[in-house]
């Protein structure tokens, strides 16, 4: 078996921070943890290479560090590509799971990493790719690789996976048909007569956890920024232009309002299940409140409105869609010159 | 920052400005005000979410 193993600078052992800056570098054999990684392995499995690559150039410049590995990794005809483990470090859990999805997608051999749960690659990758459940401590690199090497070997021989707390990995949101002796209400009562009891018991629908969002400093001064309103009601143009779906939506659209002041109901429509659109069909300031945002743009109350606002439908829609959706717009409104967003939410 | 009438969601996903709504199906609206009241309504939630834009964290 030849595997490629991905390290950032410092478990690479080029250096600490300040290699952060280094590019793509590809070495023959394996390197740090790779050496145990190989041994846990067993058998005929060869770290062939290892690509070290510092945290900041990885992260910055994540699409030129993308195509370099990918390349790398055809070249060494790897069977299996392993990144990390990268703990709590959150540059190198993103960096390993960009990759990590790159080649799954792109090269089509089994991949895997390992990270903590709060670590930012492990929210936002959590869902394609097998994560290891590594804690913070990197003290516990032995365990961690040891879960790693025994999961990658069953991919690898595409053999049947575990559920998340038998592997150890980050669980994936995925659903499984499964035989059960009880239906779903026998086991439901069961649960709440448990809970009435204090006895454990152990719930069949998690609720997802989300990862603290650190929150921006206070606009200085209001009069001087440029504002921008977005929705997720669903309120797109007459006909739909972007034809955004009413319900688990992948598109979003951005539409002019230059010289409105205010929205007209025979302009737009709604694209969105679930609440009744009747009242902002009627009046769509009353879900994108232009009329008053012209008021506070006159009086100087605010410096300026961006002259497009975003719209989407956020109804029963899969995280990795949002997010997906969250991040394409906050890249648009930077390249506007955004300060600030009102988002408006049915 | 978020203007909602669907806290909990908000607050799950961990939004951290919010203003509360004035109803899902009108969120900065009021069917059955009169349109003067609505708009003043609506003037409210909208200078509501410019102070919390202007906040730091506590």
């Amino acid at each position: 078996m030849r595997v490629v193993h991905y390290l950032n600078q410092f478990f690479g052992g080029v250096g600490g921070e300040e290699s952060a800056d280094l590019t793509l570098e590809a070495r023959n054999g394996a390197v740090g943890p790779g050496k145990l990684l190989e041994q846990l392995l067993g058998g005929e499995a060869q770290v062939v290479m290892s690509l070290v690559c510092g945290d900041n150039y990885a992260v910055e410049n994540q699409q030129a560090m993308l195509a370099a590995a990918l390349e790398k990794i055809a070249e060494a005809k790897a069977d299996l590509f392993v990144a990390g483990p990268c703990f709590q470090a959150g540059r190198y859990g993103m960096a390993a799971g960009a990759l990590c999805c790159a080649v799954q997608s792109k090269i089509g051999i089994p991949v895997i990493t390992g990270m903590a749960r709060e670590n930012p690659g492990a929210d936002l990758y959590r869902e394609p790719l097998f994560i290891i459940d590594s804690g913070d401590n990197p003290a516990k690199m032995r365990d961690v690789l040891t879960r790693m090497a025994s999961l990658a070997k069953k991919l690898v021989g595409k053999e049947a996976v575990g559920y998340p707390k038998e592997e150890g990995y980050i669980p994936r949101g995925l659903i499984r048909d499964q035989f059960v002796e009880q239906t779903a209400a026998e086991r439901l009562v069961q649960m709440v007569l448990a809970k009435v009891k204090g006895e454990p018991f152990e719930s069949e629908m998690t609720a997802p956890v989300f990862a603290p969002v650190p929150m921006p400093t206070g606009v200085k001064d209001l009069g001087k920024a440029k504002l921008m309103l977005i929705t997720d009601g669903g309120l797109v143009p007459k006909g739909n232009p972007d034809k955004i779906q009413g319900s688990a939506a992948t598109r979003w659209g951005s539409y002019s309002i230059q010289d409105c002041a205010e929205l007209r109901g025979e302009n737009y429509e709604i694209s969105h299940g679930g609440y009744d659109p009747q009242f902002v069909r009627q009046d769509p300031n009353r879900l994108v409140p232009l009329d008053v945002m012209r008021e506070f743009e006159r009086e100087g109350a605010i410096g300026e409105l961006c002259n497009v606002f975003f719209s989407t439908s956020g109804l029963a829609n899969p995280l990795s869609n949002t997010r997906r959706m969250g991040r394409e717009m906050a890249e648009k409104a930077k390249q506007l010159g955004i300060d600030a967003i009102i988002l408006t939410s049915t | 920052m978020q203007i909602t009438s669907a806290r909990p969601i908000a607050e799950m996903v961990g939004a951290n400005r919010l203003v509360l709504g004035n109803g899902i199906v009108h969120v900065v609206g009021d069917a059955k005000a009169s349109a003067e009241e609505e708009k003043r309504i609506r003037r409210q939630l909208v200078q509501k979410a410019l102070e919390a834009l202007q906040r730091d964290a506590d």
